[in-house]
């Protein structure tokens, strides 16, 4: 009796609660984002659960046995050329990320303090060089750091070297520069978005209360910027490990990453599942490291008094 | 309060571009005085305070703050503070790191520092509030927070641009009451940017009435009220009765005026007075004219008419039409004696005080391009 009363009380209200959740603006804002989501689910969680999968189970020839297995995972962790790889691949991701977001900063801070009435001018400038291929834009490279190219004659003809350099092209050097010119402008675009979100008058807050210019940059303005800074680094550290195209055009040799080796397996190598295994470690990798970054640069932050 | 002078601007003016946002501008602040920048928006206030705090370079003229000529000096170096309209809390920093911003150059030991702060929190009634961030306080603790900030640093001079604009009016009340009493206690130099006339007259020592760019009196507040020197200061300071008078004589210091219905008046002479035309404003504040009831006499006395009539709680604010006059006059009366029952068309007497008028200078034309 006090049972059923009970449940009909708790049941009456449940469906007004639920016309009103329809209603709510968070029901909306998901109807809103569901197709996307789905999309996104489809396409992006779908392959990589797949890729999971794989680099569990063992390929012979044609055939996919799909016996439980860690032994991609053992060769991957364990064999020197892969540790090698993996260890390059994350050096220079973080190189080309430590490098764009040094040189990004000032551009984005120069376009949001100074740019005056020509803001949007810098920015539709700093877009320009998207606008050509990826893959052109890493053949100019070539042409630049080449034998014969532009650097070397430059050089030349400015007396600093008397023959062609060759350590320019085909290295990691190489792959650092040409991967720093690419990802510029999508490290400038987030750190100009926070560093316009910075209330002008905390820094004059900061000078009236006795800092320097300098001092209040890195006390006030560094810090309220520090959310574009992380995303600028994750934008390009992410991507820039499993970078394939860089590393093939003008890396050479000593340039070669991981993703080089990842397509060999999925490709000449027939090894589907070690490929897998590859992925599925540099994405753990990039993810530890991308981790550790963002907390040592908020410690660091933190810790500026 | 002494005399020597902790500020003294001397002709001062500003451009941005053509456009003259001070003109000329010469005032002194003494030692521990309590000085009110008044005006309407626009006229220049921030654009003359952030001049003396060191984010405005002001295009001619000369600054001394405490005798030092301070133009060249940045913000950092100037013995000033600010309390910003917007407060300018420190998002990314706790209330108790933020009272400290300033103390870190001074390299004070650990404990010194935090006494320091803890004293400034006592000093505006937030100690306890020290681990709150900015977001999770109110408005008029984010004042009082911005208000310790800066005298936590001991400043010659504290600057405050409009801080109590922001908080509605029974805290507004609060705080002035507060900030007479901390500038009373600290025995510092207050700079004070306010539109709102009340509040100056309220905690002033002095106030500067600025109009366009130029300063149109510098007084105390009662001189102020009593004895505007224009019409415009007159006007901004609160409601005024406005008479176009002939003058009938002048003696050394003193005027007498013909005041249409009010009669001959004898009123006291600003400096360089010069009547021109033969013709000057005077004017009478509305709470210098009086309502008198069925028996009442007064020596001066004029009928009138009631034609408007507004119930403002304490007090009703009277128009009331006189014969003979072009302007209908505006009267407060409390409502002791039944003033905010009193019928519209009403014919009723009021009595005047012919010391209470006071002779009005011309306003100098706007010099503005
Ligand atoms: N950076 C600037 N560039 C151009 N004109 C400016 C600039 N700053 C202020 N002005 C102009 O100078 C005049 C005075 O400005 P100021 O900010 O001193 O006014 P204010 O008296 O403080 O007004 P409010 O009560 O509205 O704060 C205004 O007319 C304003 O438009
Ligand atoms: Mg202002």
């Amino acid at each position: 009796m006090t049972a059923a009363a009970f449940g009909a009380v708790a049941e009456t209200p449940s469906p007004p609660r639920r016309r009103a959740w329809m209603r709510s603006e968070e029901a909306r804002g998901l109807a809103m984002v569901s197709p996307t989501f789905l999309y996104a689910l489809a396409l992006l969680f779908l392959p990589v659960l797949i890729v999971i999968a794989y680099s569990f189970w063992t390929q012979n020839y044609l055939d996919i046995d799909r016996t439980f297995t860690l032994e991609n995972y053992r060769q991957a962790l364990t064999e020197p050329i892969y540790r090698d790889l993996f260890v390059r691949s994350l050096w220079i991701s973080l190189t080309v990320s430590i490098v764009t977001v040094v040189f990004s900063y000032p551009v984005a801070w120069f376009i949001s303090f100074h740019g005056g009435v020509h803001k949007n001018l810098w920015l539709f400038l700093v877009t320009v060089p998207c606008w050509t291929s990826y893959l052109l834009r890493v053949m100019s490279w070539k042409i630049i750091l080449g034998y014969g190219g532009v650097m070397n004659t430059g050089l030349i003809s400015m007396g600093l070297i008397d023959k062609p350099v060759t350590s320019l092209l085909y290295n990691s050097n190489a792959v650092v520069i040409t991967l720093v010119h690419s990802w510029a402008a999508f490290a400038i675009l987030p750190i100009y978005v926070s560093l316009q979100k910075v209330d002008r008058t905390l820094i004059e807050a900061a000078r009236d209360l006795g800092d320097s210019r300098v001092r209040a940059f890195f006390r006030v303005t560094l810090p309220l910027s520090l959310p574009g800074v992380i995303s600028a680094f994750l934008i390009v550290m992410i991507p820039t490990v499993g970078d394939y195209v860089t590393p093939r055009l003008v890396g050479g040799k000593d340039g070669v990453m991981i993703a080089t080796a990842i397509q060999a397996q999925f490709g000449k190598g027939a090894n589907w599942p070690l490929g897998a295994a590859l992925s599925v470690t540099t994405m753990i990798l990039v993810s530890l490291a991308a981790a550790a970054v963002v907390l040592a640069l908020k410690f660091t932050v933190r810790r500026i008094k | 309060m002494s005399d020597r002078a902790m500020i003294q601007i001397e002709k001062v003016s500003k451009f941005y571009g053509i456009y003259m946002a001070l003109d000329d501008v010469s005032l002194s602040i003494g030692e521990g005085e309590f000085f009110s920048l008044l005006g309407p928006s626009g006229c220049g206030k921030t654009t003359l305070l952030r001049s003396i705090a060191g984010f405005e370079t002001p295009t001619a003229g000369e600054i001394y703050i405490d005798g030092v000529p301070s133009l060249a000096l940045p913000p950092n170096k100037r013995p000033t503070n600010m309390v910003f309209q917007s407060y300018a809390i420190f998002p990314h920093l706790d209330v108790a790191e933020n009272v400290a911003y300033g103390l870190k150059r001074l390299k004070l030991s650990p404990e010194e520092e935090k006494k320091r702060v803890g004293d400034a929190l006592d000093m505006v009634r937030l100690s306890g509030l020290g681990q709150r961030k900015a977001h999770e306080l109110s408005g008029g603790q984010r004042q009082r927070v911005a208000l310790a900030r800066a005298l936590v640093m001991r400043p010659k001079v504290l600057l405050l641009d409009e801080p109590l604009s922001a908080l509605d009016k029974k805290l507004r009340e609060e705080m002035q009451v507060e900030l007479r009493t901390l500038q009373k206690a600290v025995g510092i130099t207050f700079i004070l940017v306010t539109h709102d006339q009340y509040e100056a007259l309220a905690l002033s020592d002095r106030i500067a009435v600025m109009f366009g760019g130029r300063i149109a009196q510098i007084a105390s507040p009662k001189e102020i009220y009593q004895r505007p020197r224009t019409r415009k200061v007159a006007d901004f300071l609160g409601g005024m009765n406005f008479l176009n008078a002939k003058v009938l004589g002048e003696q050394a210091n003193a005027v007498s005026v013909d005041a249409a219905r009010f009669g001959a008046v004898n009123l006291v002479k600003p400096q360089g007075f010069a009547a021109a035309s033969g013709h000057v404003t005077v004017g009478i504040r509305p709470e210098r004219l009086r309502l008198l009831w069925d028996d009442d006499r007064a020596p001066h006395e004029l009928t009138g008419r009631i034609e408007n009539r507004a119930y403002f709680g304490e007090v009703t604010h009277l128009t009331v039409g006189i014969d003979g006059l072009e302007q209908p006059l505006s009267m407060v009366e409390t409502n002791n004696f039944g003033a905010d029952d009193l019928p519209v068309g009403a014919e009723i007497r009021l009595a005047y005080d012919p010391d209470a008028f006071v002779l009005l200078a011309e306003d100098p034309p706007v010099s503005r391009v």
